[in-house]
């Protein structure tokens, strides 16, 4: 398998910058001819992990960077990578558990990393303090 | 985001217009909010066929006026969400708690 396309955004932690970052991704994979329907789950997979970024890792400060790099190769297997520079997960086994949420934060669902393994055909994650990554993979 | 709010008899009916996230949650939960708190009603339906895109920020906002309408005895009810949002529903069992009509 060899990488035949890619790209990097780099978008500032603000609530506002979801939308645009996941309808760039969604822009970039429309060279695969996707389906309305897994051009929707990316959407949905990648507004999750952006979501996480900018509520968990740099806790709504409204500050940080983000970075996605999109790539695609010569199979039809996407990657995106999310990553952030903020506070890390202390445990990723337990932050992927569905309704799993850190306490104090009103009305959160707690199925960000559910949706995400919903919606996509793999999703790891490797997090520090100081640094979390995001990988989403799925086969068009 | 808009949300414009109607009434069908005594049922309040809020149509959510646009994409329901991060960002348009507290507005969202506030229109909602402050709405239930103002009215008399008999249910409630939330028409999502303009809802463009909900992740799953928009579960906990409708976990939560789910909670407020029990509170007062009245049922909440969802219809027409798109095919997509319809999956989040069913994933994360909100149809086990708020029926489809």
């Amino acid at each position: 398998m060899s990488t035949i396309n890619s790209i990097k955004l780099e978008i500032e932690a603000k609530s506002q910058n979801e939308s645009f970052a996941r309808n760039v991704v969604a822009s970039f994979f429309t060279q695969l001819n996707p389906t309305l329907e897994q051009i929707e789950d990316l959407k949905t997979a990648v507004s999750e992990a952006v979501t996480n970024c900018i509520v968990h890792a740099y806790k709504s400060t409204q500050q940080g960077k983000i970075e996605i790099v999109c790539s695609l190769n010569d199979e039809g297997y996407i990657q995106i990578v999310i990553r952030d520079y903020g506070q890390g997960i202390s445990d990723v086994k337990q932050a992927m558990k569905p309704f799993y949420t850190t306490g104090n934060e009103g009305e959160r669902s707690g199925m960000g990393f559910t949706v995400m393994q919903a919606f996509c055909d793999k999703v790891d994650v490797v997090s520090h303090d100081g640094e979390t990554a995001v990988t989403l993979v799925k086969k068009i | 985001m808009e949300l414009y709010v109607d009434f069908e008899g005594s049922t309040l009916i809020f149509r959510l217009v646009g994409e329901l996230d991060e960002h348009s949650a507290e507005f969202v939960k506030r229109k909602l909010d402050s709405t239930l708190l103002d009215s008399n009603y008999s249910d409630v339906v939330l028409d999502l066929s303009r809802l463009s895109f909900m992740d799953s920020t928009g579960i906990g906002v409708i976990i939560g006026r789910y909670k407020i309408v029990r509170k007062q005895n009245k049922n909440i009810y969802v219809k027409n969400p798109s095919p997509t949002v319809d999956k989040i529903f069913k994933m994360s069992g909100l149809y086990e708690i708020i029926t489809k009509i």
